[in-house]
């Protein structure tokens, strides 16, 4: 049961912490709650359909098909996380001082939540074909004992979920002003960790060179397999391990989200700011 | 809106795996090997194999029920469906153990790799 319970807390660790941050990046919105379920939902549906083509897709593109699948699921949420910080930057940067600042930027007509919506399916779908076919196969192989695993998998769920809904509401006690400050640098961790790990699918593909197989080790400070290796993991994209290849991908996706932000950013001359009426000393906070 | 941006998002998932299946490498691999999964244990539970060479590693999996081979030593983690088979290149490796696990049934499905 405990073992159960493991397995699945792991596989719905990482969907549930990046719930938990757009959820938090997305507070005030008109129903935000309904683009992450909506998101959340998408991912099982498509979860699912992995599952079932698990034998397909293995066989495919000479046997690595599943890496080049995981890889582009992780580099396509990468786009979306990073295309939300670029929207935000622009059309969010004198709003985020109040929360309802942002909800008329959204009413206005730009909707960041697409992005977000999409970057939740698809950690949904990743993570989550993964457990059903776990579950499955709990369910499959032992009908006798299959009660227990299934209080096993229900606690695993629950602790995932807990997770990321502590890590939501950690995230609300910080005040309104700096919250999207917050979830900004968050998300923008978030993306390069991503993409450091669609780089690692890739040199398991053997498309990627490794590019120096191991650039350090920190497995005695901080083990990949343990629990805050594991959560640091999600976050930061912590490895124990690292290839060249995935630094490489880290900082390159973190300078392209940052420097994108700065670009769209800045002052355009003759431009008419639409956040006009806003007192000046919410804009120069918000740019800080 | 949600169907152009679903739309957008599928759009650009297929366009990306495309892409990287036209990149796809010839595995051109030194040693071939072969590891059964039977009864949620492998087999052999200790691989030798030879250090400093590439080599390409299936993992056939005997069971009704999917595994996940997962190593961090070798930095790999791949499903294998119930019933079928998957490929893994590993190396060239630094002489040294290399442990593997079956993270669906941990407690019995255990390995190593022994680099020569």
């Amino acid at each position: 049961m405990l073992a159960t319970a493991i397995v699945v807390f792991r596989e719905v660790l990482e969907a549930a912490l990046i719930v938990g941050i757009v959820l938090a990046a997305t507070r005030g919105l008109a129903g935000c709650g309904l683009w992450v379920g909506a998101g959340v939902m998408g991912g099982l549906l498509g979860a699912t359909a992995v599952a079932l083509s698990a034998n397909a897709i293995s066989a495919a593109a000479s046997g690595v098909g599943q890496e080049i699948l995981n890889a582009s699921v992780l580099f396509v949420a990468v786009v979306m996380l990073g295309w939300h910080n670029v929207w935000m930057s622009r059309h969010g940067r004198n709003l985020a001082t109040s929360l309802a600042g942002v909800g008329v930027a959204v009413r206005g007509g730009a909707r960041p939540m697409h992005f977000l919506t999409a970057a939740v399916g698809l950690a949904v779908l990743r993570e989550g074909s993964e457990l059903v076919l776990f579950l499955y196969s709990i369910a499959a192989s032992a009908p006798s004992t299959s009660g227990d695993m299934l209080g096993g998998a229900l606690i695993g769920v629950a602790a995932g979920i807990a997770t990321g809904a502590g890590l939501y509401l950690g995230l609300l006690r910080i005040p309104a002003s700096r919250l999207f400050t917050v979830t900004g640098w968050l998300i923008l961790l978030l993306a390069a960790g991503m993409a450091s790990q669609g780089a690692a699918f890739l040199v398991q593909a053997d498309i990627l060179p490794t590019l120096g197989e191991r650039l350090w080790d920190t497995t005695a400070l901080l083990s990949d397999e343990g629990a805050l290796g594991r959560v640091l993991h999600t976050l930061i994209g912590y490895t124990a391990r690292p290839y060249g290849i995935q630094l490489l991908f880290y900082l390159v996706t973190l300078l392209a989200i940052m420097g994108l932000t700065h670009v769209v950013n800045r002052p355009r001359r003759g431009a008419v700011s639409s956040n006009a009426t806003l007192p000046a000393r919410s804009t120069a906070q918000a740019s800080r | 809106m949600i169907k152009r941006s679903l739309l957008f998002t599928l759009s650009l998932l297929s366009a990306l795996t495309i892409w990287l299946f036209s990149a796809l490498p010839a595995f051109a691999a030194d040693a071939s090997y072969t590891l059964k999964i039977k009864d949620h244990r492998f087999d052999p539970a200790l691989l030798e194999i030879p250090a400093g060479k590439k080599v390409n590693l299936t993992v056939a999996n005997l069971d009704l029920t999917a595994e996940e081979f997962e190593s961090h030593d070798l930095k790999r983690e791949k499903i294998i469906a119930g019933k079928g088979q998957a490929l893994i290149t590993i190396g060239p490796l630094k002489p040294g153990t290399y442990r593997f696990v079956g993270e669906f049934n941990e407690s019995t499905a255990q390995g190593k790799i022994v680099a020569k």
